[in-house]
Formats: structure tokens, C-alpha cells, sequence
């Protein structure tokens, strides 16, 4: 498998994705410079966290129009994977490769803590390492990650299974007191309606490793490498 | 120009000796500009004026030292060519005026610093001190200074990993922000700020200047009154994107030979900056400030010169670098401007719109700062209290309102608005004794701690000098990290009054005696001082941040209890020392009686001790015993694993005495039933009182035929601090 990580004036999560990837892969991923605008030849395309742009005007919004983002859409058109983490997962909503929009958390306040969730659609190239109902712990650590998408929309993704996963308890129930941050549904992350895109809050490269505390985030770049390679 | 008036004089905090001693330096009389610099050169917080004969006597060598105090944070050896590069520093004034932007430039300062030298900044860590909570304004401050160091830290992508939070009334009208950064560099990439090479550019790089934060190192000298609030024009905003790019800006350069010098536009800005290269150097510099990157138009040489504009950085090139330099820069989207030249000279000449606005002497500056001996008196000895002449409470109640009160609460609330993960190397997270992270790609970590306990301050400082550095010491050796090194913030009120210049005084002598038989040298620091509102002093808070080393980080204790059925091993003498105790002040509500001293020969035979048996996998967990005495600790490694404990009461002291007395020199072990022979062993190999009291299991704390169940204590500290903050809510 081949990666690339896109890299913003204020990523920051850029080198711990970048880690992560390695770890599973054996190689480094290309570290892509937002200004570029020619990609190589990628399996997979990732959109690390951070503060593209200070997070100002709106988390992501200039992110989203940054010179490789045009690449990046024309690869998920033509099917390249491409995985948002936080930041990233915001960015991608911005630059409408996926449903939805991030709004404030509903406590107004940034979180940083694991929190459990529940897999809702293993069928994927991210989630071949995990099945259906498995419960997974992963950090979150943001302050805009209350997902939000137009009930019509939103009753279509379900429908569809594009939600890929949901904030939960330890024991896998989905419930308001799970939801650290109001998103409709208890969303988490999502794909796109080709399910080649994979967008959420949590930060599986942060539990990657057992030194660390955990390693489930690190199935994800498994099950990456396994469906790619 | 401008007369300068007498009242000209005193508006810039300079005393009518110092104005004469800058009368007989330059043979005339200063212009405007030129009062304005020696104002903050001169001004408490950049000249060190009434702590430096003292701070001199503090021991900042060893073998490991690379840097001691001096330069723009300390320097230590942690092998493999590697080398950590730490400070700590107060934000206390603007912190107190405008919570946000004071705490969150405080970090952006502090983490400048560090990086300035050639580190990448790998942690963050803090020392808070609100006032009562009951205190109106206390709310607004906790949530404005958390928000700020979060907003900052966050951003910059750079983990904030402990730190310690106490409230006291003292603090009601001077909050105390100390900021630390700890950063990771190479040993052959370490960059410092003495210019060099006559004719060589002296460049400016980041934000441009604006009118910012002009004075503020002349406010953080002076005691706060009514008006104080006016002055928040005088806080800097910081912009923590724009820091964030200089960071990797700067380390991008870094990695090229293309500096000479390099050092962070800080307090005094562009001033100190610019007369500390000079200074160390030797030599002059001759700076065109039209060509300083501006924000706003019309801007004085004055204004130029004094703003605290932040995210900017002063370097030296060597001569045909520029122009790759500017590339990086650009890359980043920061300016880049040269704004000067290095001179034979000695003297610092600013040139403005083609005219020269200050030619001043750049040594008697930056050297020759007054340097006071102020009149210091010993603080009166308090008496030591008898534990039979403190009312005892039951015990389970007792450990109920302990764990509940301000000072012991849960600090979750703080910490989980701070990103502790980033850059995935945070083996230990926040709510430990240390924090620990990962040298990126070793099997090594450094272990970081910030601590002081104002409370055995007040009641003397010598002894809680010594308690802030054996503390420290303790943290780290209970995660099983070699202590290497402390970074020092000495946070007092005027040092006018005698009393108050004893307080330092005595807190240094306390402290130099523990850092010297702890072979834990003070590496670089910083002085807070005029902490006073209406002539009120704080409570003297030397706080010291402690860096230590684990070379195997799977070979490290956490606090949390692991397993039901282990042995609870407690280190050290008891003897119900509860004078100056939590105990005696959140339970009886009296603040009174002298600190538990500090043994330092025992001190570190007990922290090999911990080490060893931590690195040789006997130790299941480890937690230091400090507030709250031993009961408390229990309490805190139950909570911490979710196991309780029975707890037996082995000695001939009151119960009272024995739960919560605060002995210093204390550890709790958890230990496995197979393993225990061989600690208690190892431990009267090495003369430690070592005694188990106790044995883990169940959903209860247990002690004297009570128990209270874990659920209820979780909720009691947990709860405090989200009940307190969520009424800020409420009330909006």
C-alpha cells in the first residue's frame, strides 16, 4: 500500500497519522504539501488533525480550499480511500466529500479523554479488522465535533449504513449520556455514499500502540493495508 | 522631543537613584525612547533586581548540565546525543486582567523559549493558583485561564500534560499562571543567543509589531491596586497558528547551518531581544526600525521598541544566508525582514524615518541593572502543633471532605480541555504523580512534574523551599524516573517589605539545601514578584518543575491500583505531623502550626529505593504521600484502578493522626503477595521503614471497623470542580 498524508499550515496530528501508517504498512507515507498540486499515485489519501489555518473563519473551511484539495476530490471520485481524522474529518465535510457539517460541541468546550465506540458498518476497507457491534476505545480531542446533517440527508446515510460509527458506553449502548458532544445521532464518523471516504472525530493513531494505552485504533491501518496492499 | 519630567520618570517605574545612575551612563539626559528601554531592561521582571544575589546561591550544576540559568531556558543531557531543554515562567499580572489572552500567551512565551534554542517543544505543563472560590471573581478566572492555556496549547499541537491547581484566599486579587515547556533537541543542533560576526544581519521573523503589550514587563513589576483593570491595553493577544508555523519555521532553519544567533522577542520585545544578542556578544547592533515589520502606521520608535507583540523571533545569519532563510520563512507565510547589522561598537543605535532615536551603551544595560540587597528579616517560627490538641474526626468523614475540597478535587475538568495526546507520545497522562512521555521513536521517556505547597510556605519558607524540591523529587521517583534537573518560579509579594524579601530569602536557602543533597540542580527559572493587591501579599509560592528520565518506559509505576488481593506497602516514618495540614485546615478550619519537615539524607535514599524496585518490576503501583497524609493516597490509587483496600491501622498514634498527618518522605507501593518478601527485604537493606498497611480488593475504603464505598468518594472528587464551574452556567 501506498499513503499519502496531507499536510496543512497547522496540522498536528500529521506525524502521529504519518506513525501510525508506517507501523502498519512497514513504510513511510508521502508527506504532501498543501500548496502542491500533483498527488502521486496514492492507495490511500489521509487528512490528519490539527488547526489547519488556525481554525479560523470556520474549522476547515480554508483548508478546503487549499491547491491539493482539488486532487483530492478528483481521487475520491475516481475511488482513491481517503481517511479524515478530526480536523481532517472536518475538512472533508468542507470540501463536500462528505454529508454534513461539524458544529461547536454541545458543551461549548474542547474535550480531550477515550471514549467508546460502537462500529456500525464493517463493510469497508477501514473496518475489515473490526465487525459490527464490536466496541473500540479511541480519544477524541476537540472542540467542534458535534456532527450535524439535514434530517433528510441524515435518514438516507442510515439508511444506507454510512455511518460507520457511534459513541457509546463501555458495554456498547448508544444513549445521550454517551454523547460527548451532541452530534445527531450519536455519530462519530461516516462514510461517504461510496464508502470509499471515511471521515470521524475520534483519533485512531492515538491509540495505536499498547505503550500508549490501547491498541484498537491500530486495526484501522490494518485493515487499510490488508484491503490495499 | 518629549521633557522628561520627574513624573515622566516615575510613570516608567524608575527610582530616583536609578534615573542619576542613568544620568551618569550616558553624560546627558535619556530621550523619551531611551527612558522607555532602560525602563524595562531595568524593571524587576527582566533584571532579576532584588532576587539575583540570592538566586546566585541556588546549585545549577552536573555532570548532565549542558546550560544552566542564563540562557533562554536550561539544558540537560539525556544521552544518545539527545538533550532536554526546559523552563518554567510566571503570566500572573496579565493573567489576572484578561484571564484569556494572559494564560494562553503565557504558554505561546514559554514554549518560544524553548524552541528558540533548537528544541522541538514535546510538553506542557502548568502551576495555577486561583483565589477562595467563594471569591466573586475566582469562576471567571478558572474558566478564562483554562480556556486560554488550552486555545493556545491545543493549537500549537504541543500535549499539555500536568500540572497542579490549589485556591487560597491569598490568591484572591493575584492569580499565579506558571507555564512550562519542555522540549526535546539535538545535542549538535542546540542554538544560543550570543551574537557574533560584525557585519553579519540581524533579522526579525514571525508577527509584525503592533501597540500591544506595551509596558508589560513594567506592570509585572509593580504591586496591583484599583486601577489595575485599566491596564489592559498592557496584555499581549497571542495568535497560537502563527506560533505553531514559527515552531516548524524555525526548526526547518534550525537544521541548516545558517544561524548565528537566535533569540524569542519576549518581555521588553524587540528591547531585551535585541540587547541581550549584543550583550552576550560582545558587540553593537546598528537597527533600522523602519524596516520592522509594522501592524499599524505611524508607529514611534518607542512604540516599536517596547511593544510585547508576540510570535516573533530576533536571529543573526551568517553572511549569504538571507536568502535562503527568506524562502523558509516565506513557505510559512511569515515575514522576514533584516532590520540591522552587528557592530564593533558596543552600542545599540536606532535609526527611525532616518533619524536616530536612541545611541545608548549596550554592556551597563545589560549588565549593569541595579542589583539590590533589600533588608530581609526571618519570618517568625510558628509552633509545632501536638496531634493529641487537633480535634479527631471519624475517619471516613474526614477522608470524605478532603477528597472533596478545592485543593484535593479532581482536576479532570482542567485537564480534559487540554489535548494530553497530541504528537502520540503520552505514556502518562494527566492526574498522576508525573507525567510521562516518550522520547519519539526510543524506548526512553522524561518524566515531568510541577509542585509547591504554598500552605507550608506561609507557615516557613525554609522548610517549604526544601518540600517544593523533595516533592518533586518524590513525583518522579514514584513513576520510577531518575530526577535529573528543576526549572524554579518564584512567585512572592514586594520585596520591599522585610518580610516579605525574607519569605525569598529563606524559600531559596530551603530550596538550594534539597537541590544540592538531591543532586537535582535549578537549570533555569523566573521571578514573580509585587504579587500584592492593596498591600495583601499571596502566599509564597516557589514552584518547581521537575524533569526526570526513565530509559526503559515500560519500566515505569502508575498510581493506580492494579489487582485485588496485592499488599499496600507504605514507605517512610509516620509520626502525625498535622500542623500546617490539609487536615487541619479543611477539616478543623484552622490555618496555623509549623510544616513537617523535610529529612533529605532519607529523601533520597528512599527515591533510589523506589527507583530500583520499580526498574526491577516489584512494583505493581507507586503514589507519593503528600496533601492529605496517607489515607488520602490510598483513597487516591483506589479511585485512580477502581479496587478499594482494607486499610489496618498498625500504630500507636491517634487514628486521626495517622490517616492524615503529612509526614514528608512517604511512599505507597503496591505490591504483589509473592513479591513482598523481597521489598521489605531490599527496603531494611537499605535502613527504610517500610510496613504494610494494608490490602487491596473490594469496592470500599476500609479503616477503624468503617468503610466508605468507592462510588462515593469518585463522586465527591470528581464532582467538586464540574459543580463549581457548571454554576457559572447556571448563572448566565
Amino acid at each position: 500500500m501506498k499513503a499519502a498524508v496531507i499536510v496543512f499550515p497547522g496540522s498536528n496530528c500529521d506525524r502521529d497519522v504519518a506513525v501510525a501508517l508506517e507501523a502498519s504498512m512497514g513504510a513511510k507515507p508521502l508527506m504532501v504539501w498543501h500548496r502542491d498540486t500533483e498527488l502521486p499515485e496514492v492507495d490511500l489519501i489521509a487528512v490528519p488533525g490539527g488547526f489547519s489555518y488556525g481554525d479560523y473563519l470556520r474549522c476547515g473551511a480554508m483548508a478546503a480550499h487549499s491547491p491539493i484539495m482539488r486532487e483530492v476530490k478528483a481521487r475520491a471520485d475516481r475511488g482513491t480511500r481517503v481517511l479524515g481524522i478530526c480536523n481532517g474529518f472536518q475538512i472533508l465535510t468542507e470540501a463536500g466529500l462528505l454529508p454534513g457539517v461539524l458544529m461547536r460541541n454541545s458543551g461549548l468546550k474542547f474535550i480531550c479523554r477515550d471514549v467508546h465506540l460502537k462500529v456500525e458498518n464493517d463493510r469497508s476497507d477501514f473496518c475489515r479488522y473490526y465487525r459490527a457491534g464490536d466496541v473500540v476505545r479511541f480519544p477524541i480531542a476537540h472542540a467542534e465535533g458535534n456532527y450535524f446533517a439535514d434530517p433528510r440527508v441524515f435518514a438516507e446515510m442510515e439508511d444506507n449504513g454510512q455511518v460507520a460509527f457511534r459513541y457509546c458506553s463501555a458495554d456498547g449502548a448508544v444513549s445521550a449520556a454517551t454523547n460527548p458532544n451532541g452530534s445527531l445521532g450519536n455519530v462519530a464518523g461516516i462514510y461517504n455514499d461510496r464508502f470509499n471516504v471515511l471521515g470521524l472525530m475520534p483519533h485512531p493513531e492515538r491509540l495505536a500502540e499498547e505503550v500508549l494505552g490501547g491498541a484498537d485504533g491500530k486495526r484501522m491501518f490494518d485493515s487499510l493495508v490488508e484491503a490495499l496492499s | 522631543m518629549t521633557d522628561i519630567s520627574p513624573e515622566t520618570i516615575a510613570q516608567h517605574g524608575i527610582k530616583p537613584d536609578e534615573y542619576q545612575r542613568i544620568l551618569d551612563i550616558l553624560g546627558r539626559a535619556p530621550n523619551l525612547t531611551e527612558l522607555g528601554i532602560f525602563s524595562v531592561m531595568w524593571s524587576e521582571h527582566c533584571s532579576y533586581k532584588s532576587s539575583k544575589k540570592w538566586l546566585k546561591t541556588l546549585p545549577t550544576t552536573a555532570p548532565w548540565v549542558i546550560c544552566g540559568p542564563g540562557e533562554n531556558a536550561g539544558i540537560i543531557d539525556i544521552g544518545d546525543g539527545q538533550a532536554i531543554i526546559f523552563k518554567m515562567e510566571s503570566h500572573n499580572h496579565p493573567s489576572f486582567i484578561e484571564p484569556y489572552q494572559g494564560a494562553a500567551t503565557g504558554v505561546g512565551g514559554i514554549l518560544r523559549d524553548v524552541f528558540t534554542m533548537g528544541a522541538r517543544p514535546i510538553a506542557n505543563l502548568n502551576a495555577l493558583r486561583f483565589g477562595d472560590p467563594s471569591h466573586p471573581k475566582t469562576r471567571h478566572l478558572v474558566a478564562g485561564v483554562v480556556a486560554g492555556i488550552g486555545g493556545y496549547g491545543n493549537c500549537v499541537g504541543v500535549p499539555t500534560v500536568g500540572g497542579e491547581t490549589n485556591f487560597h484566599a491569598s490568591y484572591n486579587g493575584n492569580i499565579l499562571v506558571n507555564a512550562m515547556t519542555v522540549g526535546l533537541a539535538d545535542q549538535s543542533r542546540i542554538f544560543y543567543s550570543a551574537a557574533a560576526g560584525i557585519g553579519n544581519p540581524v533579522v526579525y521573523v514571525g508577527s509584525k509589531t503592533g501597540r500591544d503589550g506595551i509596558h508589560g514587563a513594567t506592570m509585572a513589576s509593580a504591586e496591583f491596586n484599583e486601577d489595575s483593570e485599566e491596564k489592559r491595553p498592557t496584555v499581549q493577544v497571542g495568535d497560537p497558528f502563527t506560533e505553531k508555523l514559527l515552531i516548524e519555521a524555525c526548526l526547518e532553519l534550525m537544521a541548516t547551518d545558517a544561524i548565528v544567533a537566535i533569540q524569542d522577542m519576549g518581555a521588553a520585545g524587540l528591547t531585551s531581544s535585541s540587547f541581550e544578542m549584543a550583550s552576550k556578544g560582545g558587540l553593537g547592533i546598528e537597527m533600522d526600525l523602519d524596516a520592522v515589520p509594522m501592524r499599524e502606521q505611524g508607529m514611534t520608535a518607542y512604540e516599536i521598541m517596547l511593544s510585547e507583540s508576540q510570535e516573533r523571533m530576533l536571529m543573526v545569519l551568517k553572511p549569504g544566508k538571507e536568502a535562503m532563510a527568506k524562502a523558509v520563512f516565506d513557505k510559512w507565510e511569515l515575514d522576514f525582514a533584516i532590520v540591522g547589522t552587528l557592530t564593533d561598537t558596543g552600542r545599540m543605535i536606532l535609526k527611525r524615518n532616518g533619524r536616530i532615536e536612541a545611541d545608548l551603551p549596550i554592556d551597563p544595560l545589560a549588565q549593569a541593572s541595579p542589583e539590590y540587597d533589600r533588608p530581609w528579616v526571618v519570618p517568625a517560627k510558628r509552633p509545632v502543633i501536638d496531634a493529641k490538641d487537633v480535634p479527631a474526626v471519624e475517619a471516613t468523614e474526614a477522608l470524605k471532605t478532603l477528597l472533596a475540597c478545592p485543593d484535593l478535587a479532581s482536576k479532570r475538568w482542567i485537564w480534559e480541555q487540554y489535548d494530553h495526546m497530541v504528537m502520540g507520545d503520552t505514556v502518562q497522562r494527566p492526574g498522576g504523580d508525573a507525567a510521562v512521555v516518550r522520547i519519539h521513536g526510543t524506548p526512553k521517556a522524561v518524566a515531568m512534574t510541577t509542585d509547591v505547597t504554598p500552605r507550608y510556605c506561609q507557615a516557613d519558607p525554609y522548610q517549604g523551599g526544601r518540600q517544593a524540591v523533595a516533592e518533586a523529587y518524590r513525583n518522579l521517583s514514584a513513576v520510577g524516573a531518575l530526577p535529573l534537573a528543576v526549572t524554579d518560579n518564584l512567585n512572592f509579594g514586594n520585596p520591599e517589605k522585610p518580610e516579605i524579601m525574607g519569605q525569598i530569602v529563606e524559600a531559596i536557602r530551603g530550596m538550594g539545601e534539597a537541590c544540592r543533597d538531591l543532586d537535582f540542580p535549578v537549570v533555569s527559572g523566573n521571578v514573580s514578584l509585587y504579587n500584592e493587591t492593596a498591600g495583601a501579599a499571596i502566599q509564597p509560592t516557589p514552584a518547581i518543575g521537575g524533569v526526570g528520565l526513565l530509559q526503559d518506559v515500560t519500566r515505569s509505576a502508575s498510581l493506580s491500583f492494579k489487582a485485588a488481593g496485592n499488599a499496600v506497602v507504605l514507605f517512610g516514618e509516620t509520626k502525625g505531623w498535622l500542623g500546617a495540614s490539609l487536615y487541619l485546615r479543611e477539616v478543623c478550619g484552622r490555618e496555623e502550626g509549623a510544616p513537617p519537615p523535610v529529612m533529605l539524607h532519607r529523601e533520597r535514599r528512599k527515591g533510589e529505593l523506589v527507583r530500583a524496585l520499580i526498574a526491577e518490576g516489584l512494583v505493581e503501583a507507586c503514589h507519593d504521600v503528600s496533601d492529605g497524609g496517607v489515607l488520602v493516597a490510598v483513597a487516591e490509587m483506589a479511585l485512580a484502578g477502581g479496587i478499594g483496600a482494607q486499610v489496618d491501622h498498625p500504630s500507636t498514634l491517634p487514628l486521626h493522626a495517622w490517616c492524615f498527618g503529612e509526614d514528608q518522605g512517604r511512599y505507597l507501593l503496591e505490591v504483589r503477595q509473592d513479591q513482598l518478601a523481597t521489598v521489605l527485604e531490599q527496603a531494611a537493606a537499605q535502613d527504610v521503614t517500610a510496613r504494610v498497611i494494608g490490602t487491596t480488593g473490594g469496592t470500599v475504603i476500609s479503616i477503624g471497623g468503617r468503610a466508605v464505598e468507592l462510588a462515593e468518594l469518585k463522586a465527591l472528587n470528581e464532582g467538586w470542580l464540574p459543580g463549581y464551574m457548571g454554576a457559572e452556567i447556571a448563572q448566565h
